[in-house]
């Protein structure tokens, strides 16, 4: 089984998250698509870690991990206070901040 | 003794530091007690190590490591021989004479003790200057003397022509020291050191490989060093001006000290200058047209202090003479000599000042010496000295001077003796001005005149006794083979080659002097006896403007760069530099107003453009770049 | 085509095909739904890589943990495909296209790279929890102990962020009171 293979699915999970990045504009959904990025980036370090034989990689997943709770926690609670600012979840209200 | 010597440089710097940071509080009498007594005990130190010094030893005392670089090691260290040991007992002996004399000059001065701070710093400068045992000390105390030279030639600051006096000195003395800067720089690239004893030995061995001119190129740029300092042609003409400051500064640092560091550091390189003829042709040169011009200049002078200013130009003329003869030995006779009798001559003139309440103006003055004996005594003993009229100190080292020009230089030793004759001549108009015939001031002055007090006759009296018998360490060749002085100085100093005079001829030299000098002190004397004061026209009337020497330089120098600072001011600061600079801030200013727009507060549109700048990049990065 | 190449394929696809699910879902709910599926998908290419560890933690961490949190923030706003904002077709387009460029892009580099190699289909033990554990504690401890302190700042800010803000309708200080 090349490492090509990988590549390439680890890619296109990656560019299925930008895609849903830009096309949504429900806040939720596009924290999740970034979800999706991160693990994507994460089945790519695996892959090269069964490559190599190195166990590193994986433990850089477990600190993608990490830092993707951490992220997921603060994030959903600023979304949640957005919520229950402007009762709404879409970004493009987000510029009402400005004011 | 000799490791002690840190102590000489060291008294006057406390002496500086306690009257410098205390000038407010100290009271005047205590300001003038430590600024002498800390000169005194140089002296005291200087002339224990000079007796050292005299029985043999010599000795390089390194304090630190000053400079420390790679093969570069310039160590902050004082170098003692005969030469460095004689100019310090001139300038802590007559350092110390002039400092009781400001005791009282200065007195009525609420400045006084500023005024001490100022001239210990400069003592510890011209110390520091003449110890130093390599270029880079020697030149932090040329630019320590520089410095305190602008002080005190500015000291009455309120008075605006004092001030820009000053800065003229300072802007001359710039303009030399970058010479000597320049080439100091050429002796470490050359030879990789500073320290007189490797540079020396250096070019003793003659193992460097270094083309002639180099020696010529570093003697010339060290010689225009000395022209600053030493009030050469074509920088001389600060030191008229400089007579701006209090009259003993004038006989310390312009007269009898600061200037002849010039005579020190050439005397110094002595070695390099023997490798350089082609340099001290010019010393020689610049010393003849010097000693020439200031005297011709110095004869139409009106002003008490002028005339000694100008004559103090002339005879570093002279001593540039010896130099460049490679009498080296001869010219630090000289500065020795003149020395002497130049800060009689300058205290004196001051005792006069003082009594005439300010007034310089010799028309003005007249038959002082009714009412100040001593002054007109001692007076007359620095007149005779400078003139060269036999067995006074000035005769044996002028006429030393004049018999080295004689056997190399004929036409240098012709416009010599034309230059002693005007001496005489103009210092008996002065001395004759000034203290004989009637009164002619006013009535006022006329009801003040009086002796000075004894703080200011007694180093008179001291200075016209060395006037007198300064010149007996160095007799002529003619009278004994002993001379003192250059034996004593052959062990730092090294000679080039003289010619040596068959005693006929030197009979013949000193015959020729006397002479000229007798004739032409009696004739000052007689042509002012009594003197009408008609305004000058023709050549004395150029003369009396000093050659429009200064207007020269304002036109083609002074006035130039101002119209270019001008041009420079309106065009390429107003509207290069500031049109940039207020351009830069207008164009971000415009430009962020365009730029703002962009900042919709779309997040889509932000992710959007972010995603686009990331493909950009990727594309960049693996296709064109990497 | 062995046993691990039809595994292979399998999770492929259904990997894929479950994020693009997430992405054209209208209803948020089944967006989760599809993400979680996802993260089984790519759990089960873990496992195929000997990362036996890393599988399991990924079910539990992510499709576990943080997927139920999304999910209970959705149910909290009763979100649900009618309020579901919708961007214009010609947003939804770029943002298709720019997403399908980046994929060419990185594709076409990948291309020339020069990473080659063939995954062995054997199975080792770096994957073993022992093996990571010698390695975290070996030579990653101390981001291990500064993720722990992120961990916290993490949890306190969401706290403080969460909570209900004090109202603003304290009475005013009069300026006299000074």
């Amino acid at each position: 089984m090349p490492i090509q293979y990988y590549l390439f699915l680890s890619f296109a999970l990656f560019s299925i998250g930008i895609m849903g990045a830009l096309m949504r504009r429900n806040a939720i959904i596009i924290f999740m698509c970034i979800e999706l990025m991160l693990n994507a980036v994460n089945l790519l370090l695996v892959a090269f870690s069964k490559l190599y034989n190195d166990a590193s990689s994986q433990i850089f997943v477990f600190f993608i991990m990490v830092v993707a709770a951490a992220e997921v926690a603060v994030g959903l609670a600023v979304i949640v206070m957005m919520y229950r600012r402007v009762h709404s979840v879409d970004i493009n209200i987000l510029n009402r901040l400005k004011h | 003794m000799i490791q002690f010597i840190y102590l000489v440089p060291l008294f006057p710097l406390l002496g500086f530091l306690i009257n410098g940071f205390g000038w407010r509080t100290i009271p005047k009498n205590l300001g003038g007690i430590i600024g002498s007594t800390s000169v005194l005990a140089s002296f005291v130190v200087s002339l224990l190590i000079f007796f050292e010094v005299k029985n043999g030893a010599n000795a390089t005392v390194t304090l630190f490591d000053f400079i420390q670089s790679g093969k570069l090691s310039i160590p902050l260290a004082f170098r003692i021989d005969s030469l460095s040991s004689i100019f310090l007992l001139i300038i802590t002996g007559i350092g110390f004479l002039i400092h009781v004399y400001s005791t009282s000059y200065m007195h009525e001065d609420e400045g006084m003790v500023k005024y001490f701070a100022y001239l210990n710093l400069f003592v510890f400068s011209m110390l520091l200057l003449v110890l130093g045992a390599n270029y880079l000390v020697m030149y932090m105390g040329w630019e320590g003397v520089g410095l305190c030279s602008y002080l005190l030639i500015g000291f009455w600051y309120k008075n605006n022509d004092f001030s820009s006096a000053g800065r003229k000195a300072f802007v001359m003395n710039r303009i030399g020291d970058l010479g000597f800067l320049v080439g100091m720089l050429l002796i470490l690239f050359n030879f990789g050191t500073l320290t007189y004893t490797d540079f020396f030995g250096q070019l003793n061995n003659g193992l460097e490989p270094v083309r002639n001119s180099v020696y010529n190129w570093i003697a010339i740029c060290l010689f225009i060093g000395a022209v600053g300092k030493s009030a050469q042609i074509p920088l001389f003409t600060w030191l008229p001006d400089a007579m701006a400051g209090p009259t003993p500064v004038s006989a310390l640092i312009h007269a009898a000290t600061m200037v002849t560091a010039g005579v020190y550091m050439i005397a110094r390189s002595s070695l390099l200058y023997n490798l350089a003829p082609n340099a001290l042709q010019i010393v020689g040169w610049t010393g003849a047209a010097t000693a020439f011009l200031a005297a011709t200049i110095a004869i139409k002078q009106y002003d008490i202090k002028k005339v000694l200013a100008y004559s103090t130009v002339s005879q570093l003329g002279f001593m540039f003479m010896a130099l460049g003869m490679g009498a080296y030995t001869t010219a630090v006779f000289h500065v020795m000599t003149h020395a002497f009798f130049k800060a009689l001559l300058f205290l004196g003139s001051g005792s006069v000042i003082h009594t005439m309440g300010g007034e310089q103006d010799v028309r003005k003055m007249g038959g002082l010496g009714k009412h100040m004996r001593t002054t007109q005594i001692t007076f007359l003993i620095g007149c005779l000295a400078i003139a060269g009229i036999p067995f006074f100190s000035g005769f044996f080292s002028k006429d030393e001077i004049l018999a080295s020009t004689f056997a190399q230089n004929k036409s240098i030793y012709a416009i010599g003796i034309v230059s002693a004759m005007m001496t005489a001549f103009y210092m008996f108009r002065l001395y004759t001005l000034t203290f004989t015939g009637k009164f002619r001031g006013t009535h006022e002055q006329e009801h003040h005149l009086h002796e000075s007090p004894s703080a200011i006759t007694i180093p008179l009296v001291l200075l016209a006794v060395l006037s007198v018998i300064g010149g007996y360490v160095g007799l002529p060749a003619v009278i004994t083979e002993h001379h003192t002085l250059s034996q004593f100085l052959s062990s730092s100093v090294t000679n080039g080659l003289t010619e040596h005079l068959t005693h006929n001829t030197e009979w013949m030299l000193i015959g020729i002097s006397s002479f000229v000098a007798i004739a032409f002190s009696i004739y000052g004397y007689m042509a002012n006896r009594q003197p009408n004061f008609v305004p000058n026209t023709g050549l004395a009337k150029v003369l009396e403007n000093k050659w429009y020497v200064d207007e020269l330089y304002d036109a083609i120098v002074v006035r130039p760069i101002n119209q270019l600072s001008a041009f420079l001011d309106r065009f390429v600061e107003r509207m290069g530099i500031d049109g940039f600079v207020n351009g830069v801030g207008k164009s971000v200013r415009w430009g962020s107003d365009r730029m703002r727009l962009l900042q919709t507060g779309q997040v889509g549109f932000y992710i959007f453009i972010m995603v686009l700048g990331m493909t950009i990049l990727f594309a960049l990065g693996f296709f064109w770049i990497g | 085509m062995d046993l691990f190449e039809i595994l292979f394929w399998i999770l492929t696809i259904g990997a894929i095909s479950s994020a693009l699910g997430v992405i054209l879902s209208r209803n948020p709910i089944n967006s989760v739904i599809c993400l979680i599926a996802t993260f089984f998908a790519i759990s089960g290419h873990y496992v195929l890589l000997n990362a036996q560890f890393l599988a399991v933690v990924n079910i539990i961490v992510y499709a576990g943990a943080i997927m139920v949190l999304f999910l209970f923030v959705i149910m909290l706003m009763n979100l649900n495909a009618d309020v579901e904002p919708q961007k214009s077709r010609l947003v939804q387009f770029a943002g298709i296209i720019s997403g399908g460029i980046l994929f060419l892009v990185i594709l076409a580099a990948l291309r020339d790279s020069k990473i080659n190699g063939t995954l062995e289909k054997s199975a080792n033990s770096v994957g073993l929890i022992e093996n990571l554990g010698k390695t975290l504690f070996q030579n990653y401890v101390l981001p291990f102990e500064i993720s722990s302190v992120l961990f916290l700042s993490a949890m306190i800010g969401a706290m403080v962020i969460g909570k209900k803000e004090p109202s603003n309708d304290l009475p005013e200080r009069s300026p006299n009171q000074n």
